[in-house]
């Protein structure tokens, strides 16, 4: 089995265009999550979200790219091209046959759904423009990806709902550790802050009205938020080769369902995937120095994933750290995994660990350290990132600081 | 003769619980009545839908929300409330 590395990281989210933002955002506890300016919010009882503010398509991209690239698909190619860049790697030549992309939406196009819904339902149109159905399937992303820079080996993307980047980044792990590719451009993206896109979360009433408050015993419900992240996975001994720096290590993945309800999570399934990663990558549970929660704010993922973290590491439980970011950038939903393994990056790389900003009250059902409100200097070695989505489909990715 | 917010509110709940109205009595719980969850907030959708109305619910935490749903009786006063709030 080879070694697996992260040269490259790449993002953009409600808390910043770039990961250096994000990571300052996450040391300064800020939140990013805030009043929805879209089409007709006044008709949503959902009005909060952690939107992409300060974006101009133009800016990024041409007039003939923008007819094509639904907004998660120029999330995903901007997150792309920083973590490309990073890693100095270059496709052109033969590397291109032995790399490829895997990325993870829940819901892929969904404004360019939405939009062209509008146009043929409500304004009565009976002609749309001819890319809507190469604008809105959940693979544009990393079809576009592939095109860009030239990666020809495996590419596709999944959908997993809430764990789709988790399950994606498993795979791309999975293939560069089997020796199947030299290298991996994964992650994920979600572009559903559109009216459609929330009406259809309001229904299910565990969205909150004011703030995503996760491990809070007053917490009310999960906030959207939207954006990208993207890496670079590398072959370790490639990387080092070529004296790439490393960002960190893969060391593990694991993934598990529940096989039992489409909404309400298992506490035992989540432990499946959380004791799974650990195995894969040979850490006993004391190695582990900070969790990444799935943490939504919600009443049920919340306690749930409490109990699954507190049974699969007994004793150390008590001693680890988890937070959730999901209360600075929202849930990304199927671009999620991707942006929170930036705060795993961060605390590896740089010894901070990210907060749960608005935790207000202590829940005896979620009693973890889940590092509340402000960042905490801490060295870590070993990092788990959670993924836990509807209908019980589990992903947990380990990694270790770069050696 | 008009149906009564009752009547029509045990209709709902009883094809939620797939059973007949006449199993369905004021003083039923909904978990009497084998409702889990998700049927709860698919009930709630159909009451908003039949009478127009929005109810304030959280799934999150249904016991903090302003709306009652102890039992049958419950949510038919709550509902004749929320009617005339809304609509009076």
């Amino acid at each position: 089995m080879r070694r697996v590395v992260i040269t490259g990281a790449g993002t953009i989210n409600a808390l910043g265009h770039t990961v250096p933002e994000t990571f300052e955002a996450f040391r300064e506890g800020r939140c990013g999550i805030g009043e929805l300016s879209i089409r007709d919010v006044e008709r949503l009882s959902i009005r909060i979200g952690g939107q992409v503010l300060d974006y101009d398509p133009e800016v990024h991209f041409n007039r003939q790219q923008i007819a094509l690239y639904d907004r998660f698909t120029q999330f995903t190619l901007m997150a792309a091209r920083q973590a490309i860049a990073q890693s100095g790697l270059n496709f052109d030549g033969t590397l291109g046959y032995e790399s490829g992309v895997v990325l993870g939406t829940a819901a892929g196009g969904t404004t360019t759904w939405d939009e062209n819904y509008r146009a043929v339902y409500e304004e009565g149109k009976n002609r749309v423009h001819p890319f809507v159905v190469p604008k809105l399937m959940n693979s544009a992303a990393a079809s576009h990806v592939s095109m860009e820079w030239n990666l020809r080996g495996p590419a596709f993307t999944v959908s997993t709902a809430c764990a789709s980047s988790n399950h994606a980044m498993g795979q791309a792990f999975q293939m560069v550790r089997s020796g199947m590719c030299k290298a991996m451009i994964t992650g994920g993206s979600e572009a559903m802050l559109c009216f459609g896109g929330i009406k259809a979360w309001e229904g299910l009433r565990v969205m909150s009205r004011d703030a995503c408050r996760p491990f809070s015993a007053n917490r009310n419900g999960m906030v959207q938020g939207e954006g990208a992240g993207v890496f670079v996975f590398e072959d370790y001994d490639h990387a080092r080769a070529r004296g790439a720096e490393m960002l960190a290590e893969v060391i593990g993945f694991a993934m598990s369902s529940d096989a039992s309800d489409i909404v309400m999570p298992s506490q035992q399934g989540a432990e499946r995937a959380i004791t799974g990663a650990l195995r894969d990558a040979r850490l006993n549970p004391e190695d582990v120095g900070y969790i990444n929660a799935h943490g939504t704010g919600t009443a049920a993922n919340d306690k749930t994933e409490s109990a699954a973290v507190a049974h699969a590491f007994g004793h150390h439980a008590d001693r680890l750290m988890i937070s959730s970011t999901k209360s600075m950038h929202g849930h990304l939903i199927g671009g999620t995994g991707a942006v929170e393994l930036l705060a795993c990056i961060m605390a590896l790389k740089d010894g901070v660990i990210a907060p749960t900003i608005g935790y207000e009250e202590p829940d005896p059902e979620c009693a973890l350290d889940v590092v509340p409100n402000v960042a905490r200097e801490a060295k870590v070695e070993v990092c788990l990132s959670n993924a836990f989505a509807f209908g019980g489909l589990n992903a947990v990715i380990a990694l270790r600081r770069a050696a | 003769m008009t149906v009564s917010v009752q009547d029509r509110i045990i209709a709902i709940i009883a094809e939620q619980a797939v059973l007949d109205p006449e199993q369905v009595l004021p003083s039923s719980s909904l978990e009497d009545l084998g409702i889990d969850s998700l049927g709860l907030v698919e009930s709630i959708f159909a009451i908003e839908e039949a009478f127009d109305i929005t109810v304030p619910f959280n799934a999150n935490d249904p016991v903090q929300s302003e709306f009652d749903i102890s039992s049958v009786a419950a949510i038919v006063r709550a509902v004749e409330t929320l009617i005339a709030d809304q609509k009076g």
